[in-house]
């Protein structure tokens, strides 16, 4: 098991490897549909986005409401590919990480080889379990999607598995074709 | 003529929802913790380990199992001696789905139209109903609610006749193959075959809340849901589609007659969250 903190350093990146499980702590974005498609309109149009995306992390997640006495409600991660339209461009703005759950196209593999980035899996469905990990949450950008708002999470040993490292080595490939047929 | 009063039926469906999006069904907890015994991928069995833990934490808690606390689909079958008084069927539905959505801090994930401007209701509403009138003067509720990462791996094709037992099984293994890691495996199948293009479709969803340990009646469809099975656990998909044996925890087919011409098959995926609960008022 590594611990890394957030956010991410290059060294860190280049030595993390498809299967590592790591323990995440420091801070980072949520992020799915609605917010990445105004991220990248944004950017598109040349103007600044609601947060500096240099180095950070991305979570694909869309948390429930936070029970009182909870920072945060459940919160595992929705399937990546819905955001794959939009991840290319956000790499090229210097995003580093990724957690998410599911495959990515191969654009979005070309661009984390490229930028040297990495896509970290969560486990889809542990969503309470996960909130545990999380420490505090704030609102950074679009109130109105609700769910789908921005949020600046702090985490504390979040755990992750590395799914595609920079050199584009893919978990999930590697893992089935050890287990298909038995 | 039974009457029932509408405020009974929202009181049962918010009970439903509540229930469901933060306690598992103890068949599937049982399933799961059988499936972490067996699993033989290390890092298969560490996703399962991690999934009862998180339904432990949900249960004790009352956190929804996960964040994506569903699209509410109920199912109702009312007896035709059965008058509804104080209300209609749907509205109390609604007002159910509302005010479970909102007392248990579920998300509320539903968007009042799909493609031009996709704003949310805010209280997750409204809820898919399906409609069966049946002889009696019971009703019958039964409360699904449906996360979309699993709903979004789902398919239906219109097969041929000559297609027959061999495509039906190549669709839906191909259909499995593809979803791979993004509908949350291990996953529960659901599998509606004849019937019209739409009638396939509602078996499938049907299927995906019926009890683990409940086979189809007719042998070969029996048979042919435990061959699926088998094979599906052969694609090394595993748990979390990280690798491993556990892909799938059950297929379920539901059939009914269909034309001369046609052979529907509509596959329904659910995520090991299966939530569903049911009730008789």
């Amino acid at each position: 098991m590594i611990s890394l903190q957030l956010p991410l350093r290059d060294e860190d990146i280049l030595r993390l490897r498809a299967g590592d499980s790591v323990l995440l702590t420091g801070h980072l974005y949520t992020a799915r549909d609605a917010a990445h498609k105004r991220l990248v309109e944004l950017a598109d149009l040349g103007k600044p986005l609601p947060f500096d995306i240099k180095n950070e992390t991305i979570y694909y997640v869309g948390p429930a409401p936070a029970p009182p006495g909870h920072a945060v409600g459940s919160a595992g991660p929705t399937t990546s590919y819905r955001m794959d339209a939009y991840t290319p461009k956000l790499l090229e703005l210097g995003l580093k990480g990724m957690i998410g759950k599911g495959k990515r196209s191969d654009e979005v593999i070309e661009a984390i080889k490229k930028h040297s980035a990495v896509y970290f899996g969560a486990t889809g469905g542990a969503a309470a379990l996960i909130s545990k990990s999380i420490i505090s949450s704030e609102i950074v950008a679009y109130p109105d999607l609700g769910a789908e708002a921005i949020r600046r999470f702090t985490v504390e040993n979040f755990p992750v598995i590395v799914l595609i490292d920079c050199l584009g080595n893919k978990q999930y490939d590697i893992g089935k074709e050890q287990y298909s047929g038995i | 003529m039974r009457i029932v009063q509408a405020e009974t039926i929202q009181k049962e469906i918010t009970r439903l929802f509540l229930d469901a999006g933060v306690n598992i069904e103890k068949d599937v907890d049982t399933c799961l913790k059988n499936a972490a015994i067996n699993e033989p991928s290390p890092v298969g069995k560490n996703v399962l380990e991690q999934i009862i833990q998180n339904n432990e934490i949900a249960k004790e808690e009352k956190l929804p199992i996960c964040q994506d606390t569903g699209m509410a689909v109920v199912f109702v079958n009312i007896g035709q001696d059965v008058h509804i008084e104080g209300g209609s069927l749907e509205n109390a539905i609604n007002e159910g789905v509302r005010r479970a959505y909102d007392e248990g801090y579920f998300r509320k994930s539903i968007v009042a139209e799909p493609l031009f401007n996709r704003k949310n209701t805010g209280d997750n509403t409204p809820a898919v109903i399906h409609v069966n009138i049946v002889d009696g003067d019971k009703i019958e509720l039964l409360a699904i609610a449906k996360g979309f990462g699993s709903e979004n791996m789902s398919a239906i094709k219109m097969l041929v006749p000559a297609d027959g037992v061999e495509g039906v099984k190549k669709f839906v293994l191909e259909t499995v193959d593809k979803a791979g890691p993004n509908p949350c495996p291990p996953i529960i199948i659901g599998i509606g075959i004849g019937g019209s293009f739409e009638k396939a479709a509602i078996m499938a969803k049907k299927c995906t809340a019926k009890p683990l340990d409940y086979s189809n009646p007719d042998t070969n469809y029996a048979k042919l849901e435990d061959e699926l099975l088998e094979s599906i656990n052969k694609l090394g998909i595993g748990p979390g589609g990280l690798g491993g044996r556990t892909t799938a925890l059950k297929v379920h087919i539901e059939y009914a007659p269909t034309h001369i011409a046609g052979l529907p098959v509509a596959i329904n995926i659910c995520c090991h969250a299966s939530r569903h609960k049911s009730c008789i008022i």
